[in-house]
């Protein structure tokens, strides 16, 4: 495996669920050596998930206060996230603390990109709001331009 | 001295979404809040006309940590209501499972959440850059857990192989061999989490509220067991709502759970650990004396010692059960709908949660109920949190705040495990 992409959420928690939706949309529309793995579990768990690839794409989503359904991209190969930003993530361990453990401990894939999506809804429930499910083509098609760029 | 209000809108490193308000006037503690938001009610909810066989599936979607609890707690209510006992060796394999998910949980919050507390540490991320080795300690427990749960479960998180009945498919005495090796390694990672954390400095703290867990003849309860106090309640699930009562509290919609008549109570590694101390297996009972823990603990902030020696008693007993292992005759027994009411209990990493269902005789859910061990245990939180407060009151409102959340993270409260987006917050709180 020399490229992943991991999308990460939680399908009853509304928009929560937006990183999960760009997964499935994913299959099928990947190269052969990329892996498509849906995220369900508390983030610590990517390391073991990008471990051996060089490789990896994040997506969840994530709020920020910009217009829902916002696609922010964040090179976390250059660019460390900055702790105070992720320190307030309402769970456990965000992908922000994932990504910077992982760099603490050398086991960062070369390149990582982390695709945030704005979202509006995160009450108990099923379904995306509409801004989001409408950003969902457009983070596939970064995504797969960010594949292509890294074949 | 003037009134002030320490506030954390979202508690970093607790499970889930949180927040806490404590609000002093001069010395005097005039309020402390815990605002919780859970997710159970929606799942409740959400089981109401759907088949009782899809209960393990639908609650294992509630927690992305202990998703296993949530099945076992249903299959055990459903399968009690249709008069079904499960053979022994499937019994087994669920105890191996929930080992699984206690390893998993317990390692990501004595390493991830909870140890940087007493360190002087923000999180994991700073104390991994000064203590690498430690870190991936954590790290390798958390994936031998991950690896059980994957080898039993069918899948890491939110297992597909449990139904009621039994499971979709039974491993071979074979395949459970894998787990061997790595679960020796774990055990004496395990060990060493028990020494490392026997070595942090502790404030000395006791509570007073009862102590409420399953216990079951001769082993540590997990899967099972009889719902006991350490004042002398020795009760069935059936009995549950008999002898403990939930209150909505209007700033959560969570439910606050107290014993009839009682009052406070805490479930959870300390409750555990004195009510079942006996029943630890060798190694894990000379590890907790070892460690400078008597045969009961009620210091919430050594609950991190507590939890190390419960990771050392999961992965020794998931090695006896593995090495105990008799292939079942079939991976599930078959399980006929009875109308009437269900109800099951198991001990999740956080503690006792109940589960409680109506079925008609087609098998049709018309109602559940669900109490996570975190809301059985706010009352306790905010009461410790009072006192915590009120004994440091003349600390600063940052490190006055980093106590209070320190004293929450103590019960590893699973707020509402169900939620990975990321908060962007460009102010500090």
């Amino acid at each position: 495996m020399t490229r992943v992409v991991l999308a990460v959420g939680n399908a009853y928690r509304r928009d929560d669920g937006v990183g999960l939706a760009v997964g499935a949309a994913l299959a099928g529309r990947v190269a052969p050596d990329v892996v498509v793995v849906p995220c369900e579990q508390e983030p610590s768990r990517l390391i073991d998930a990008w471990n051996g690839a060089a490789t990896a794409v994040v997506v969840d989503a994530m709020v920020s206060g910009a217009r829902p359904g916002t696609v922010h991209r964040f090179d976390a190969s250059t660019d460390a996230i900055p702790a105070g930003v992720f320190r307030s993530s309402t769970h456990a361990f965000g992908v922000g603390d994932a990504v910077e453990l992982a760099r603490a401990l050398g086991r960062l894939p070369a390149r990582v990109l982390v695709y945030g999506v704005e979202g509006e809804a995160f009450d108990a429930g099923e379904g995306l709001t509409r801004s989001v499910q409408d950003a969902v083509p457009n983070v596939v098609a970064a995504v797969l331009d960010d594949l292509t760029e890294t074949t | 001295m003037p009134s002030r209000t320490i506030r954390t809108d979202y508690l970093a490193r607790v499970e889930g979404e949180g927040a806490m308000t404590v609000r002093l006037d001069g010395d005097r503690v005039e309020h402390v809040e815990l605002r919780i938001f859970e997710p159970p009610r929606f799942f409740e909810a959400l089981l109401r006309g759907r088949s009782f066989r899809e209960a393990p599936d639908i609650t294992a979607r509630i927690c992305g940590i202990c998703p296993v609890a949530y099945q076992t707690s249903a299959v055990n209510a459903l399968e009690s209501l249709c008069g079904v006992d499960v053979p022994e060796p499937i019994r087994l394999l669920r105890r191996l499972l929930y080992c699984g998910e206690w390893i998993e949980s317990h390692a990501l919050h004595v390493y991830m959440l909870h140890a940087p507390d007493f360190l002087g540490y923000d999180g994991a991320v700073e104390l991994a850059k000064d203590a690498p080795q430690a870190v991936e300690r954590g790290l390798a427990l958390k994936k031998t857990g991950n690896e059980v749960m994957s080898l039993v479960g069918g899948r890491e998180i939110h297992p597909i192989n449990v139904r009621v009945g039994g499971f979709y498919r039974a491993p071979t005495r074979r395949e459970l061999r894998v787990l061997v090796e790595p679960l020796e390694r774990a055990r004496e990672a395990a060990l060493e989490t028990v020494r490392w954390t026997a070595g942090f400095e502790f404030p000395e703290r006791t509570v007073a509220c009862d102590l409420v867990a399953l216990s079951q003849p001769g082993e540590y309860a997990i899967e099972r067991g009889r719902v006991r106090s350490d004042t002398g309640l020795d009760i069935d699930a059936a009995d549950y709502d008999e002898h403990f009562e939930e209150e909505h509290v209007e700033r959560s919609n969570a439910l606050q759970s107290r014993l009839r008549g009682g009052g406070t109570y805490l479930c959870g590694p300390l409750a555990r650990y004195t009510l079942n101390h006996d029943a630890l297996s060798p190694l894990a009972r000379e590890a907790a004396r070892d460690a400078g823990l008597g045969t009961s603990c009620r210091d919430p902030f050594r609950s991190i010692v507590v939890r190390s020696v419960e990771l050392v008693y999961a992965c020794d007993e998931a090695l006896r059960v593995i090495a105990a292992y008799e292939e079942p005759d079939a991976a599930a027994v078959p399980v006929e709908p009875v109308a009437g009411t269900g109800y099951g209990v198991s001990e999740a990493p956080r503690g006792l949660l109940y589960h409680r269902y109506r079925i008609d005789g087609e098998g049709t859910i018309l109602d559940a109920k669900i109490v996570p061990p975190t809301s059985q245990n706010q009352l306790a939180i905010e009461d410790d949190l009072r006192n915590v407060v009120a004994g440091n009151v003349q600390l600063d409102d940052d490190r006055l705040r980093n106590l209070c959340e320190q004293t929450i993270r103590n019960y590893d409260p699973c707020i509402s495990c169900a939620t990975h987006f990321l908060q962007l917050e460009v102010e500090r709180r």
